[in-house]
C-alpha cells in the first residue's frame, strides 16, 4: 500500500468544465479543461444557460479523460473536491452534483472549495507557501488582496468597490470592438501602443487597499466618444496601452504597499488577469527591490482549472473539512466565511 | 436487475430503488424546494433503508426532461456521473412519458404536459400502450388543443399545471377531456425505473437533457442571423 494521497477535483463555476487530480497536496497528476469559449464568442460574453448546457454534456467526458490520462481509477482517490462557489449557479450545480455522485457511489469523503481559494492555491502546485502571504486576486469577477496567515485562513484586506479588473478589461474591449474575451486582446494591443493618454488612477482614501475601476472604464469610453465627435483619431493600441497602464499601476502599487505593510514572505498573483503581460512586468519590476517573493503561476494555472481546486481541496481535506450530501452550489459564497466554516 | 431511479425534472422529486426488478422503496415529494440540496440525502436514505449498496446497482434511470432546465441537469449530472463511476448503464426516460404512464390504464389517449409560460406547454401524446402518437413538442396550448380536439376521442390530461390550462382544455375538448384527481398528475420514480429496465441503454456520455427549446440567447442570435 502506498501512502500517497490522491484527490480528484471538479470545477464548473463559469465556462470551463474542468477535472484534475493532485497527489499529496502539491503534485499535479492531470489537469483537463474543456473550454467553451468558442460557443460564447458570438454572444460577446458567457451566457449562463449555454454554459450550463455545455457542462452537462462535457462532465462525464472530462472526468473520463482525466482518469485515462492519470492511469488511476476513482478507487485510488482519497477524496473528491468541488467548487461550491462563487460562480454561475446553474454551472456550479452540474459540478457539485457530479462530485456528490462520485463520492456517494464510492463512499469517499467530499470537500467543498471556494473558487478564489482555488486560484490562490494554484500557486502551491509550483512553490510551497510561506506565511504570512498576500495574494492579489484579479479576474473577470474579482479584484482582491487576500492575506493568509496560515493554511485555509483568508482575510480580505482590500477589494473592488465596483467593477472587477477583468470586467473593466472586457468593457473597454467591447468599446474598442475587440472580440471576446477582451482581456488578452487589450494586452496584445497595449504592447504595440504607448501611454499617450493620462487616464485616472483610483487610489481612494489614504491607506486603503480597495480598488475601483468603474471611473477608469467611463473615462476611456468618454475619451473615445469625445475623440469621435471632434474627428480626432486615437490609435486603439495607444488607448489600450493607456488603459492598461492605469489598471496595472494601481494594482501593482497597492500590492507592493500591502506587501511591505504586512511584512509578507510571498506575494501570489492569482486569477485570469494574472496572465496579463503588462501586470506581470510591472509587478516583477516593483517587487525586485523588496524582500517579498513574487509568485505568478504559469498561464494554464491562472485561468480557471480544477488543479487549483484540487490543491485547495487537498488542504481542506487534510484539515478535516467534509461536505455533506446536502452540499449545494453557493453562487455568492464569501471567502472569509468559507475560511471560518466549522465543517 | 437492481435499479436506482431519479426524477428532479420538475417540482416533484422522486427516487426509487428496485431490487431484482421489484420495487424496494420509493421516495416522492411534491414541494417547491431545492433538488440540489435534497436529492443526494434522499438517495442515501432510501438506499440505506432498502439495504442497497451503490456497488450492487446494475442500472440507473433518470427523467431527462423536458422540464425545469436546472432540475433536469441536477438529475442528469447525478445519474450520469454515478453510473459512470460505477461503470453501469444509465437510461434516460422522457419526463413527459413518465407522467403519461400515470394514465396507463386509461382507455383512450393520454396527454401529459408541463406549463412553459406565455401560453406555451411542453407536451406529447401517448396511446394506451404508451406508444408515442404525437411527438413531444413545445407548443402553444391553444394550437395543441385544436390538434387534440380533431382526434374526436377521449384524452386524459395529466399535469401538475392542470389548473393553468383547465378552462381552455374543457372549452376545446368538451366531454372528450378527462381530468383525473390530484395524485395522478405526477410521475412515479418506480415506474421510471420499470420502464428503464426494459429499455436498451445508449452511450452514457451522449445522454443529454431534452430541453425542447433553445436557450433564449441562442434563439435571439439565430433570429438576428436570419434578419441579416
Ligand atoms: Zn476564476
Amino acid at each position: 500500500m502506498s501512502n500517497d494521497q490522491y484527490l480528484l477535483a471538479i470545477e464548473t463555476s463559469c465556462d470551463e468544465t474542468a477535472v484534475a487530480i493532485v497527489k499529496n497536496e502539491r503534485e499535479l497528476v492531470t489537469n483537463v479543461v474543456a473550454s467553451q469559449i468558442e460557443s460564447h464568442k458570438r454572444f460577446g460574453g458567457v451566457v449562463p444557460e449555454i454554459a450550463s448546457r455545455h457542462h452537462i454534456e462535457q462532465m462525464t467526458i472530462t472526468l473520463e479523460e482525466a482518469l485515462e490520462k492519470s492511469g488511476l481509477t476513482i478507487d485510488d482517490m482519497d477524496a473528491i473536491a468541488v467548487t461550491e462557489g462563487p460562480g454561475l449557479v446553474g454551472a456550479l450545480l452540474v459540478g457539485v452534483n457530479a462530485a456528490k455522485s462520485i463520492a456517494f457511489a464510492k463512499q469517499k469523503p467530499l470537500v467543498g472549495v471556494h473558487h478564489i481559494a482555488g486560484h490562490i492555491y494554484a500557486n502551491r502546485l509550483e512553490k510551497e507557501f510561506e506565511f504570512p502571504l498576500l495574494s492579489l486576486v484579479v479576474s473577470g469577477g474579482h479584484t482582491e488582496l487576500v492575506l493568509m496567515r496560515e493554511h485555509g485562513s483568508f482575510e480580505i484586506i482590500g477589494e473592488t468597490r465596483d467593477d472587477a479588473a477583468g470586467e473593466a478589461y472586457d468593457k473597454v474591449a467591447r468599446t474598442l470592438k475587440l472580440p471576446y474575451p477582451g482581456g488578452p486582446q487589450i494586452d496584445r494591443l497595449a504592447k504595440e501602443g504607448e501611454e499617450t493618454i493620462d487616464f485616472p488612477r483610483a487610489w481612494l482614501e489614504d491607506g486603503s487597499y480597495d480598488f475601483s475601476f468603474s471611473g477608469l472604464k467611463s473615462a476611456v469610453i468618454n475619451r473615445l466618444h469625445n475623440a469621435k465627435q471632434k474627428g480626432e483619431v486615437l490609435r486603439d493600441e495607444d488607448v489600450a496601452a493607456s488603459f492598461q497602464a492605469s489598471v496595472v499601476d494601481v494594482l501593482s502599487t497597492k500590492a507592493v504597499r500591502a506587501a511591505k505593510e504586512y511584512g509578507v514572505k510571498q506575494m501570489i498573483v492569482a486569477g485570469g488577469v494574472a496572465a496579463n503581460s503588462g501586470l506581470r512586468k510591472a509587478l516583477q519590476e516593483k517587487f525586485e527591490d523588496i524582500d517579498t517573493d513574487l509568485l505568478i503561476p504559469p498561464i494554464h494555472l491562472c485561468t480557471d482549472n480544477a488543479a487549483m481546486i484540487a490543491a485547495a481541496g487537498a488542504v481542506a481535506y487534510n484539515q478535516g473539512h467534509r461536505a455533506g450530501w446536502d452540499l449545494n452550489a453557493n453562487p455568492g459564497l464569501d471567502l472569509e466565511a468559507y475560511g471560518n466554516r466549522k465543517t | 436487475m437492481n435499479i436506482l431511479a431519479i426524477d428532479t425534472s420538475n417540482y416533484v422529486m422522486g427516487v426509487a430503488v428496485l431490487r431484482d426488478g421489484a420495487v424496494a422503496g420509493e421516495y416522492v415529494t411534491n414541494i417547491k424546494k431545492n433538488h440540489s440540496i435534497r436529492l443526494m440525502p434522499a438517495i442515501d436514505q432510501l438506499m440505506r433503508e432498502t439495504g442497497m449498496k451503490p456497488d450492487e446497482l446494475d442500472r440507473i434511470a433518470v427523467a431527462h426532461g423536458p422540464g425545469s432546465y436546472t432540475g433536469v441537469r441536477i438529475g442528469l449530472a447525478t445519474a450520469k456521473t454515478m453510473a459512470w463511476t460505477l461503470d453501469i448503464p444509465v437510461v434516460g426516460i422522457s419526463s413527459l412519458e413518465a407522467v403519461a404512464r400515470q394514465g396507463a390504464f386509461f382507455d383512450g389517449y393520454v396527454c401529459p404536459f408541463f406549463d412553459a409560460r406565455r401560453g406555451l406547454v411542453y407536451t406529447g401524446l401517448y396511446d394506451q400502450e404508451m406508444n408515442v402518437v404525437k411527438e413531444e413538442t413545445n407548443v402553444l396550448m391553444e394550437d395543441w388543443l385544436e390538434e387534440l380536439a380533431a382526434l374526436e376521442a377521449p384524452v386524459l390530461f395529466v399535469s401538475q399545471d392542470l389548473a393553468v390550462h383547465q378552462d381552455l382544455i374543457v372549452e376545446k375538448l368538451g366531454d372528450n377531456a378527462v381530468l383525473p384527481s390530484a395524485p395522478y398528475h405526477f410521475a412515479r420514480p418506480s415506474i421510471i425505473a420499470a420502464v428503464a429496465a426494459d429499455k436498451e441503454p445508449g452511450n452514457l456520455h451522449e445522454l443529454v437533457p431534452n430541453y425542447l427549446r433553445l436557450p433564449e440567447a441562442e434563439a435571439k442570435w439565430l433570429e438576428q442571423q436570419r434578419n441579416k
